[in-house]
């Protein structure tokens, strides 16, 4: 159906930026060249080269590990932990000033519409930094031991997806019990990390305490190899992070790792449709399905299926696909080449399997990369849409008849992130609830964040929990979860 | 005398009542299945219905869609005067604005209708002749309702006599609140009959649920129904004498409902918010609504209307700044 209120394009500008056509490392408190072979990062929205960025190499991370050493020994460390306090709300306050700078930038480097990186990504980013900036000096009563001592060096490897968001959770808790960073942004995603790092040049924070080291795959290696890491953290995928486990293994680091999904959102017969409805959508095109606790497994009770469906479908023909920036946008560009054709290949997979595929009319724009929102109908377990994390706009419908049947479908996965309930019945969400192998797990509403909240997975989505007070202990000596 | 709260009102009243269209004939036979219906619906959860309520109402309108919106919002307006102290003056006063909002400007749109108490309603229909714009009157013992049905009937006949185009009428809040769901249905219908005109046609029936008084989404979904299953053209939020009036999630809601009518049964049924909607950014954020929830065919004077007053003199201003560049002051626009 064509409207006649058509939304005029309302482009959020951009000249509130001062992009520069390169940027170093981020070492000791000082931007410096890198000596790998620089990189470049596009706006995935229209492939333009946004900048280059330095790649760092062995030598550059032990040159991070060895600030991040010293800053732990004479300064971080020693300090005192209110004051360590002060430099995380200055950063959070930082944060908020410059919030539409990130918002802005985010948006250019990921692809994801500027809706969710003002809206979600940058306050959830300060949020962590408030939240744990309240912690640094009552860590002794977080209920994790008489006297919990800062780990050391964390080396931290990030995803594409959310990243700003990622560095809040990783870079907020470590400093927070007092430790230092060294942080690897994702190859594809490396200027807000540092424009981050202006920020701590420009909340005065000493030099060394938190590193940021850009690259790829041999950068992140790098280090988490480092022998003076402490504790590595990592976000990303599960084939890397099973990598990962492999290197730490043996050694005196310690280890969290939040992997990948695919979470069943269990829609039941006496659901608000409505708000499930959008629930559903929020759960699987919130960030162009770049989440990794993405509901991307819709399990719908047979009997209202057809209903949901047709809603759903309804709802999807709404979502305005384009150009991130727009404030009006829903859905932005998929983040790489890359990731668009494991999309594609997925998608093949799920046709020639035998399930379903539909699509909203719409054209999507020539440049750049995209994908339409996807809804995948007649999906058995069996089916690898079912079963492999796709990390794009991709939605698997599953049918179950009871609610045991709902609760071994959900846990039929060798995931276990995230979940979702949609019931009006209390009682029957709570009983779910307690069954369901997740991490999280959302009743009537999905994808929402907080940072006392913690996150964390079950079987291959990870170990260890990051937010709330269980995500302290992932860096403190002497605290058990 | 019938009086609706009297428990042994619907045994007294054996005349038969019309049956609500296909799928649904069957769902007004007895109190409980009529019960049994309303309480089937979908429920609503009020912090989803909220968030997205919110979320569009981030939703960026600009130039040509701004444009659009307001010549669109100010023919969706059904300029209203409901005082006490309203005269015939006030009232033809009221007529003139609603002809030409913008005495300056010519090419801006008038307005849907004017509405006023059914005694004035003679007089409007004087000052509109030949406009094409509506008079609506509110009836049925407006804004309480509380009185006997045949009161109510009564207020109706005299509006409709007046030469009221359209009847805004209130629920029977007390009776939805007890649970005496057919009281209410019937009471709808009752109305409806008594708005046929005897030289043929019929003023347009528009049902005000009242929400603030109803309070849970819940009982807007199911208020919603009723008035739809019972005839009304059109759902109205409230009267304006209460507070809250009308707000997004309840809009959202009736949009909601009447979309999924249309789809059950093909009877497409209107939406007038009503009361606490003052600014230019209130209405446009009911325009994106309509559109991401019922879709465009809402999109007319037809079938959505805004009951405001205050509204159209901050439309008519934006509308000024959108033309000229800047924003003039309150003396640019008539006082009413």
């Amino acid at each position: 159906m064509t409207s006649p209120f058509e939304y005029a394009p309302a482009p959020e500008s951009r000249s509130i930026l001062d992009l520069k056509p390169s940027y170093g490392l981020f070492v000791d408190g000082e931007f410096t060249d890198g000596t790998g072979a620089p990189m470049k990062t596009l706006n995935p929205a229209t492939e333009e080269v946004l900048a280059e960025v330095a790649t760092g190499s062995e030598a550059d991370v032990d040159r991070a590990v060895r600030a991040a050493r010293r800053a732990f020994t004479r300064a971080w460390g020693p300090m005192r932990p209110a004051d360590r306090g002060k430099y995380l709300f200055r950063i959070a306050r930082l944060l908020q000033e410059r919030a539409r700078e990130f918002a802005v930038l985010e948006s250019l480097d990921n692809g994801k519409p500027i809706r969710e990186s003002r809206d979600v990504d940058v306050p959830l980013a300060a949020a962590h930094f408030f939240y744990h900036a309240g912690w640094a000096d009552k860590l002794e009563h977080a209920g994790l031991g008489p006297a919990p001592r800062p780990l050391g060096v964390a080396g931290q490897v990030i995803p594409w997806n959310f990243p700003l968001l990622m560095l809040a959770w990783k870079i907020a808790p470590a400093l927070a019990t007092g430790n230092t960073v060294v942080l690897k942004p994702a190859e594809t995603t490396p200027l807000t990390a540092l424009l981050f790092a202006e920020v701590c040049q420009q909340a005065d924070l000493p030099p060394g305490v938190v590193n940021i080291v850009t690259g790829a795959g041999d950068t992140g290696r790098a280090v988490i190899n480092h022998p003076d890491v402490d504790k590595v953290a990592f976000t990303g995928s599960t084939a890397v992070g099973q990598s990962i486990a492999r290197a730490v293994a043996g050694t005196h680091k310690r280890l969290t790792l939040e992997l990948g999904g695919k979470a069943a959102n269990i829609v039941f017969d006496d659901a608000p449709v409505d708000q499930a409805v959008e629930g559903i959508v929020r759960g699987i095109f919130f960030n162009q399905g770049h989440v990794c606790c993405a509901g991307s497994r819709l399990l719908v009770q047979e009997s209202v299926h057809d209903e949901v469906v047709a809603s759903l479908q309804r709802r999807i023909g709404t979502l305005r696909v384009g150009d991130p920036l727009d404030k009006n946008t829903d859905l932005g560009a998929i983040n790489s080449a890359e990731q668009l054709e494991r999309i594609r290949e997925l998608v093949d997979v799920g046709e020639a399997e035998g399930a379903h595929r539909w699509q909203p009319d719409g054209e999507l724009p020539d440049r750049g990369f995209w994908f339409k929102p996807t809804v995948f109908t007649d999906v058995s377990p069996a089916h690898r849409i079912a079963r492999d994390e796709v990390f794009g706009p991709v939605l698997s419908v599953l049918t179950f008849r009871t609610p045991d049947e709902a609760v071994a479908k959900a846990n039929n996965t060798t995931y276990g992130l995230s979940a979702g309930v949609w019931s009006e019945k209390g009682s029957r969400i709570l009983a779910i609830t307690d069954q369901l192998r997740a991490g999280v797990v959302w009743a009537n509403t999905f994808n929402e964040f907080d940072p006392t909240s913690p996150f964390g997975g079950y079987k291959q989505s990870g170990y260890g929990r990051e937010g709330g007070r269980q995500g302290l202990a992932a860096y403190l000596k002497g605290a058990e979860q | 005398m019938t009086h609706v709260l009297d428990p042994d009102a619907l045994s007294r009243e054996s005349r038969p009542v019309p049956a609500p269209l296909e799928p649904f004939a069957d769902v007004t036979r007895s109190d409980a299945a009529f019960r049994a219906f309303l309480h089937g619906l979908p429920g609503v959860d009020q912090v989803g219905a909220e968030a997205r309520a919110k979320v569009l109402g981030t939703r960026s309108i600009k130039t040509t869609a701004k444009a659009w919106a307001i010549d669109t919002a100010i023919s969706m307006v059904d300029l209203t005067t409901l005082e006490g102290s309203d005269t015939p003056g006030k009232v033809r006063s009221l007529a003139a604005k609603a002809r030409r909002p913008d005495p300056a400007d010519l090419t801006c749109p008038s307005v849907a209708a004017v509405c006023v108490y059914g005694d004035l309603a003679g007089i409007a229909k004087d000052a509109l002749a030949g406009t094409g714009i509506n008079v609506a009157a509110v009836a049925t013992a407006f804004p309480s309702g509380r009185a006997s049905r045949a009161v109510k009937l009564a207020d109706v006949r005299d509006a409709v006599a007046n030469g009221a185009d359209e009847i805004d009428m209130v629920i029977d809040r007390g009776a939805f609140l007890a649970g005496r769901y057919l009281d209410v249905f019937e009471e709808i219908v009752a109305v409806k009959e008594v708005c046929t005109r005897r030289e043929g046609g019929s003023a347009h029936l528009k049902v005000i649920l009242e929400t603030g008084e109803l309070v849970t989404l819940d009982n807007v979904r199911r208020a919603s129904w009723l008035a739809m299953l019972a005839g009304g053209d059109f759902i109205k939020t409230s009267t304006g004498k209460v507070s809250p009036a009308a707000t997004l999630p309840v809009c959202l809601v009736m949009l909601e409902a009447v979309r999924d009518f249309r789809a059950a049964t093909g009877r497409q049924v209107g939406v007038k918010p009503a009361g606490g909607i003052r600014t230019t950014k209130d209405a446009v954020k009911h325009l994106v609504l309509i559109n991401e929830t019922a879709g465009a065919d809402w999109l007319s004077p037809d079938w959505f209307r805004f009951g405001a007053s205050s509204l159209l003199n901050d439309l008519l201003l934006q509308r000024q700044k959108l033309r000229t560049g800047h924003y003039s002051g309150p003396d640019h626009v008539s006082v009413d």
